[in-house]
């Protein structure tokens, strides 16, 4: 792609579902805020791996990976698609995202090197603040 | 004291007792409302959380236009169309199952916390299963780790069952089991279980949830595709039918739905919809309706709305009554009932200021309570962020015990009946239910409302709606978008699940392969596998493979070689 083209592009959210947990409401709830706040949304769903997440991230150029686990088991999850994306150099793509986590575990997931993570209740305008603005500095078109 | 002469008003005019209650409406309408209303500034809106608006007032006008009938709308207690209640006598009979959801870790720890439950006065236990468990993996499946016991028991094989129901009388006790796509299997190893124990199926009281339609609308564990999906329901159905009477076969469960977002009329519309499929499954396989309805029970939310839930009970018990009676011609009057359990919204609850979740619990249930809940399920004020704690777990039972003993609301039957509002949403919940289900059958029942993706839009839109709601603060939920404490730190005592559990339960499973009969194995597993090409009722193949220590992975990767597995098309 030439820089001229670039210069409009949208931010590019890659939405994923990582692990056995099926519960989905709060992933496509975000989605629906991320489209309409002009972001290219690349929803891919259910019980993905870390490794399916990864690739999808490298495949459609994404800036963003936001990942939303209600089960629990965030802290593996986060870790391992964090330890994938250093292993492919997606060094400036910001890994994100939100479920019931709590404050403590959200400590030590931006301590381990993720982008801010949302727990329960958070406002739709906040994440996209946060990503518009993240973008805005590491990844100027 | 100088004595107030009374000004004249339209309450005197109501008196002398002349026009209808449409004119008295209008009169007070036009006199007293209009010229004295008044709103507050805040921009909160008077819809329900379904995004329904309501009148502001509902009056006897509301009875006269519509020719309201209470004998036709309402009748009594345990008479048809059951709007006031299933059962003659209701609480005074029997007061209604508390019945607590739990499970986690291993199935020692769950067994102790079943042991405590019913020391504390619990009627019946409800197993919670972990995601592995729900999915149809083993604990030591890769797929698995991370999340062996994390959201409830883990359960692979057998001997886990064993463990789970150690020192419970399992002919006693009536269990409830969370559990959809591998439902027949993981029955078929509470049953061999009980065997191992010298207690015959036929003995054996309890619920499983087994609502598969509503994994694949809401919450979507599911395993196989939805045709053979519902095959595997109505072989429950049919097994429960023949040999195990006081088994409930399936809990057509709106809760999941309702929690992924949906408004009350669609919870309502899409559970007893889903139900009716298992019904006209069932009846395809030619069993007698009365042989096998009476053991369908049903498992709705309780959200924060109190009177939208209120009417919301109130109309199913009409709709279904009117549908198995006259469209199925179900003739044993328990063939009518919809009985039903009900937990309180997950969804409602919030991790900010978690003991306010302590209320909304409370009025949750008492909601559930004076629309006549079979069971109810409090949640616990920690649930948001993790299992609960014992404390937690307490309160929430305590609540339910307090609105039994303490509050006098279970001592009149249906003590809302003839109330103008809860009577107009009665009939607005039927009405609204009725229109959906009008339109799914119009697509050509569940399963093709499935595949098009309609139930999965509608939940979404709803569940945006919702949201943008909250973020434009028309709707406020307090202490997340209004009366916030500031840098608020949420500290609760959380349950948190060792790393042991996956250890444990990965090394049980590989002393059970170790010791186990090969051959046996083998044998069952194949005779499972021709069970399922011939489309014969797997229960008795699984109940088999439980004795014979197959575990559950390995029963699930036998049926999918026949009935395939399914990713759906998300949307949103």
């Amino acid at each position: 792609m030439s820089p001229e083209a670039n210069t409009d592009r949208k931010v590019r959210v890659v939405i994923a579902k990582p692990g056995l947990d099926g519960h989905d409401r709060g992933a496509k709830v975000m989605a629906a805020a991320f489209r309409d706040a002009g972001f290219e949304v690349i929803y891919l769903g259910l019980r993905q791996t870390p490794e399916s997440i990864v690739e999808a991230a490298l495949q459609e150029d994404a800036d963003v990976i936001a990942l939303s686990i209600l089960s629990g088991a965030h802290m593996t999850l986060f870790q391992r698609v964090l330890k994938l994306m250093k292993e492919n150099s997606l060094d400036d793509v910001l890994l994100t995202g939100g479920g019931i986590i709590s404050d403590e575990d959200i400590e030590a997931l931006e301590e381990m090197g993720t982008g801010r993570i949302f727990g329960p209740g958070t406002s739709t305008q906040e994440p996209i603040r946060y990503i518009r603005e993240w973008v805005g500095e590491n990844r100027p078109v | 004291m100088s004595k107030r002469t009374p000004k004249p008003n339209g309450h005197d005019a109501y008196r002398s007792g002349y026009g209808s209650f449409a004119e008295d409406r209008k009169r007070w309408e036009e006199q007293v409302y209009q010229p004295r209303r008044r709103f507050r500034k805040d921009g909160i809106t008077f819809s329900t959380v379904s995004s329904q608006e309501v009148p502001h007032i509902v009056g006897p006008e509301y009875f006269e236009e519509n020719r309201w009938d209470p004998r036709e709308r309402l009748a009594w207690p345990g008479e048809y169309p059951y709007t006031r209640g299933i059962h003659p006598t209701m609480y005074r009979g029997r007061l209604w199952t508390m019945r607590q959801f739990a499970g986690f870790g291993t199935p020692e720890e769950t067994n102790q916390r079943y042991k405590y439950l019913l020391e504390q006065g619990q009627t019946g236990l409800s197993v919670a299963f972990d995601l592995p468990t729900l999915m149809g993996y083993d604990a030591d499946d890769p797929l698995s780790e991370g999340e062996v016991g994390i959201c409830g028991v883990s359960v692979s094989c057998r001997e886990d069952m064993d463990i789970l129901f150690d020192g419970i009388d399992m002919g006693e006790v009536t269990t409830s089991m969370t559990i959809n796509g591998p439902a027949a299997i993981i029955w078929a190893f509470f049953i061999a279980a009980a065997e191992r124990k010298g207690i015959p199926r036929a003995k054996l009281a309890g619920t499983l949830q087994n609502d598969i339609l509503k994994e694949f609308i809401a919450q979507k564990e599911f395993i196989f595709p939805p045709e053979p999906s519902v095959k595997l329901v109505v072989d429950t159905i049919e097994f429960a039918t023949k040999e195990m009477p006081k088994w409930n076969s399936v809990s057509v469960s709106g809760y999941h739905i309702r929690e992924a977002g949906s408004t009350a009329a669609q919870e309502l519309a899409f559970t007893l919809m889903d139900g009716f499929c298992y019904i006209e499954e069932t009846l395809k396989r030619g069993l007698d309706i009365d042989s096998f309805a009476p053991r369908i029970s049903h498992f709705f939310n309780s959200h924060i709305d109190f009177f939208e839930e209120i009417g919301k009970f109130r109309a199913a018990r009409r709709i279904y009554a009117d549908r198995m009676r006259n469209r199925y011609n179900a003739e044993k009057e328990r063939s009518w009932l919809l009985r039903f359990h009900t937990q309180t919204a997950g969804c409602s609850l919030t991790a900010q200021q978690p003991e306010n979740n302590i209320v909304r619990t409370a009025t949750e249930a008492l909601a559930a309570v004076l629309g006549g809940t079979q069971s109810l399920h409090t949640n616990s004020l920690d649930e948001t962020l993790a299992l609960p704690s014992e404390k937690a777990v307490t309160i929430a039972l305590r609540t339910q015990q307090i609105l039994a003993y303490e509050t006098g609301v279970a001592n009149s039957m249906d003590p809302l009946g003839g109330s103008y509002y809860v009577e107009w949403m009665t009939d607005k919940m039927e009405e609204d239910a009725r229109d959906y289900m009008r339109r799914i059958e119009e697509m050509g029942g569940v399963v093709a409302g499935i595949e098009n993706g309609f139930f999965q839009k509608e939940i979404a839109r709803a569940a945006y709606t919702h949201q943008q709601e909250l973020d434009r603060e028309e709707r406020l939920i307090v202490g997340v978008n209004a009366f916030e404490h500031k840098n608020e730190k949420i500290e609760i005592p959380i349950l948190k699940v060792g790393e042991h559990v996956a250890r444990q339960q990965v090394q049980r499973l590989a002393d059970v392969r170790a010791r186990r009969d090969d051959a046996k194995v083998e044998e069952t597993l194949n005779a499972l596998r021709r069970a399922c090409e011939n489309d014969d009722n797997v229960m008795p193949y699984l109940i088999e493979c439980a004795h014979a220590d197959v575990t559950m992975g390995e029963m699930v990767r036998e049926m999918e070689a026949v009935y395939g597995t399914y990713v759906e098309t998300a949307y949103f």
